[in-house]
């Protein structure tokens, strides 16, 4: 059996007066992808962002339940949210790559955790450009603006960004909703070559991409789990009769 | 440690902002605890309805009617010059002049709406008045009439800048949909983009107008100052601004007169928050037309 | 069927007519200003005090008054207007308060001067009993420009893509850290176009310096803070009003006119290249 790396357990999330997640029970095992899946407005974004307690930028939001990161509860009121967010990286939707060069984008997460070693910051910077299979592409220009690479880079260099402050576990939320198909099959490659040193949880659209990518997957519907379980076996065999009519593109 | 410094921070700013919007809070109060005091002299309506405007006669009159009409005079008839020039000069540079025009007229205009209103009012005072005298034998230049003019021009750049706003939030795609029905571009102009651009023209009217009436230094200087009720445009007025400025040096601390400057103030105050109200309402309106709505 | 293109060319003529009459009056504003003007500027009209009775000398000490004032505006200012920008963009929650304070403060912008100058009057000359001075008038000035400065601030923070700020605090960095590296950077040429333009605006105010600050002549410069001060367009004023040469004392003003206009001018167009400056950063 898998390490259980994120533990939610009844967790409820509303907006205002809407209950947008109902009574979310899910384990992230470590070193496996999970998925989650579902239409939009399912509760599947303001799940992921959960995770690392992004959701608390929004005004008026209420949470009950807990979600334990290793055992520790993330929202206990003695831990800053900012510490979370260091063990629990996201990548975006959209790239958004700081209007800053790109080697200012990736030492950027070391800066702010309090890293002054020029040495270790310029080690890092490379390693994390290779590890996001970067770093031949843009070796010869770490200096120049960020904002002048391809979509397919930006997001990449996203993942860097990320890979750079040494998270545990990264959060995907629909990382190539906005890219071409070349550029979504190298970010499909990276995932699964990260998922060996890392715990990833990505949110998509996309089924294909779900079943390509991840080990397990998780089915939300109108702010409920509707199912969960490995991924083959929610593709192959679902249990309830929603899952299967989602997955089989009756609805979605 | 870092969240104490974080709590620090947000201390520190929110100090800061509520010091601020003290200061601006304060405005008001302190229009209302200065300008009120009148109201125990002078009835309300003797004060906004009375003809005569002699702050230190004895007895004293205070009659701002001149006042007011003076200031409506002035800014409708800078409205006359400002509203047709401000949008149709914003038309031109939209939706007219070429690329290269534009980035030439569009900086400039916005200089010019730089300069200071008391450039104006020297320039209506040195230039202008002598000139109007001379070319339509006034027995002085300096009247509601140069007011207008000068007040008016110098509202141009802020009605355009604003109107040609409005004009750029107008999709491109209305334009192209005109087109592609055989529309000539004077036809797409006046039947898709004025419309649809209409109540952000008209924000940008209403804003001129606020300028406009709030004004100070060009009235004082090109109006003649004469706190009458205006006759024709062609006399010296005093609008209420100006009266403002021309006689609170002179004014005793904590008289009648003193206070019944600051009503005057209050006034105005209230006039042009009316009008920025209704602009904000209009111009929101206009973003959720355009489906621009934050 | 041909249809008859005579509406849109009287139209665009129309259009025509209403650009070319506003540029002539606009520049000849400036023709006159600049061309009457030139005339009287020389090294001893922007280095000296005026002499005679306002009719020889220069207008150094009223230069240098407004420098003054301008500059105590700005630092008054631009700390309060900056810090109240960024506590109601990036600290308050997006309320109907809050929403409410930005409609107020962007009215506010909108309230005339002369306004301004009577509570500058009220609070500072008279309450705090700081007399008519340069105190007096700087902060009255600075009180006129904040709505102007927090209005142009919040926009230019609002214009920071919220995915940046997430993007930040998602590697870990504290809600200041993300204000101070990402944000304020980002935001930075239109808070700078802003507090230019603010620059402008209060070095050419008359209204709100009238009975706080200014004066038509004092003697040498302004040796503290509580002094009375000569300020450029409430010299121009005073000349064209007051006094008893009205012919060599127009003439100066033309000269004083110029060197205002000149001022204005140059700082808007700091302004403008500035902004544009930003617009290149932002397209990519």
């Amino acid at each position: 059996m898998y390490i259980n790396k994120i533990s939610a357990q009844n967790v409820n999330f509303y907006y205002g007066k809407t209950h947008a997640l109902k009574n979310i029970n899910l384990d992230i095992y470590k070193n496996q992808v999970t998925a989650i899946i579902g239409p939009s407005g399912c509760g599947k974004s303001t799940f992921i962002r959960l995770l690392n307690r992004m959701n608390e930028l929004i005004p008026f939001t209420r949470l009950t339940g807990n979600i334990y990161l290793d055992e520790a509860d993330i929202f206990d009121p003695t831990i800053d949210a900012v510490e979370i967010r260091r063990r629990v990286g996201m990548v975006f939707q959209k790239p958004n790559p700081f209007p800053k060069s790109i080697f200012d984008n990736i030492a950027y997460g070391l800066r702010v955790n309090g890293i002054r070693d020029k040495e270790y910051i310029n080690e890092k910077v490379e390693k994390s450009l290779k590890r996001a299979v970067l770093w031949e592409e843009v070796k010869h220009r770490l200096h120049e603006s960020a904002l002048k690479l391809s979509g397919g880079q930006q997001q990449r260099l996203c993942i860097a960004r990320c890979l750079a402050v040494e998270t545990k576990v990264i959060l995907f939320d629909e990382p190539c909703a906005s890219l071409d198909p070349i550029s979504t099959a190298k970010i499909e490659e990276l995932i699964m070559e990260l998922k060996k040193d890392y715990t990833i949880v990505i949110v998509t659209h996309n089924m294909q991409q779900a079943a390509r990518v991840s080990d397990y997957a998780a089915f939300f519907l109108l702010g409920e789990l509707v199912e969960s379980g490995r991924t083959q076996d929610i593709f192959t065999a679902p249990k309830n009769k929603k899952t299967e009519a989602y997955i089989t593109g009756r609805f979605g | 440690m870092s969240r104490k410094k974080e709590r620090l921070y947000h201390w520190i700013f929110a100090i800061l902002a509520f010091a601020s919007l003290f200061f601006l809070v304060g405005i008001s109060i302190i229009l209302f605890k200065e300008g009120l005091p009148i109201f125990q002299k002078v009835d309300f309506f003797d004060f906004i309805f009375g003809k005569s405007w002699y702050p230190t006669y004895d007895p004293a009159e205070f009659g701002i009617l001149p006042l007011i009409l003076a200031s409506v005079w002035v800014t409708f008839g800078a409205l006359l010059v400002c509203v047709p020039l401000g949008i149709g000069s914003a038309l031109y540079i939209h939706e007219i002049a070429g690329s290269k025009q534009r980035a030439v007229l569009k900086p400039l205009i916005e200089i010019l709406a730089g300069i200071p209103s008391i450039i104006y009012g020297f320039f209506a005072m040195a230039i202008m008045s002598p000139f109007l005298q001379k070319l339509l034998n006034l027995p002085t230049g300096l009247c509601a009439f140069t007011a207008s003019l000068v007040l008016g021009i110098m509202a141009v750049p802020t009605v355009c800048s604003l109107a040609e706003d409005a004009l750029g939030f107008v999709p491109n795609s209305f334009r192209e949909a005109s087109f592609a029905v055989g529309a000539n571009r004077w036809q797409t102009l006046t039947q898709v983009v004025i419309p649809a651009a209409g109540s952000g023209i008209s924000t940008a009217v209403i804003l001129g107008m606020s300028r406009a009436i709030g004004e100070t230094m060009t009235v004082l200087m090109a109006a003649g100052g004469a706190a009458v009720i205006p006759k024709s445009f062609f006399e010296p007025v005093r609008p209420m601004t100006a009266t403002i400025a021309a006689e609170m040096g002179e004014a005793v601390m904590g008289s009648s007169h003193y206070h019944a400057l600051f009503a005057i103030g209050l006034i105005l105050f209230i006039i042009t928050f009316i009008f920025n109200i209704a602009a904000e309402l209009i111009s929101r309106r206009f973003r959720i037309k355009l489906g621009l709505a934050r | 069927m041909r249809r008859s293109n005579l509406p849109q060319n009287l139209g665009f003529l129309l259009l025509w007519i209403c650009m070319i009459t506003t540029l002539f009056f606009l520049l000849a504003l400036l023709f006159f200003i600049v061309s009457k003007g030139i005339r009287i500027i020389s090294w001893e009209f922007l280095t000296q005090g005026p002499r005679q009775f306002m009719t020889q000398g220069g207008i150094a000490p009223a230069i240098v008054g407004t420098i003054y004032l301008t500059m105590g505006a700005i630092i008054f200012a631009l700390p309060l207007g900056l810090a109240c920008a960024i506590y109601l963009c990036e600290y308050s929650p997006k309320s109907f308060i809050v929403n409410l304070i930005r409609i107020g403060i962007n009215n506010l912008a909108g309230v005339p001067s002369v306004v301004f100058g009577l509570f500058g009057l009220a609070v500072f000359v008279k309450f705090f009993g700081f007399g008519v001075s340069i105190l007096s008038g700087a902060l009255t000035l600075g009180i006129l420009v904040l709505p102007g400065i927090i209005s142009s601030t919040q926009e230019a923070l609002l214009a920071v893509p919220q995915s940046l700020r997430e993007a930040s605090l998602a590697v870990g960095a504290t809600h200041w850290q993300t204000i101070k590296k990402i944000v304020l950077p980002s935001a930075l040429p239109g808070i700078l176009t802003g507090v230019i333009l603010s620059i402008g605006r209060v070095a050419g105010e008359t209204a709100p310096i009238l009975f706080t600050a200014a004066t038509f002549y004092k003697k040498g410069y302004p040796d503290s803070v509580f002094s009375e001060v000569m300020a450029l367009p409430y010299h121009i004023y005073a000349l064209m009003t007051e006094g008893t040469h009205p012919i060599r004392q127009t003439e100066i003003a033309y000269g004083s006119a110029l060197v205002l206009v000149f001022l204005v001018l140059v700082i808007s167009i700091l302004a403008i290249i500035v902004r544009q400056r930003q617009r290149i950063i932002y397209v990519h």
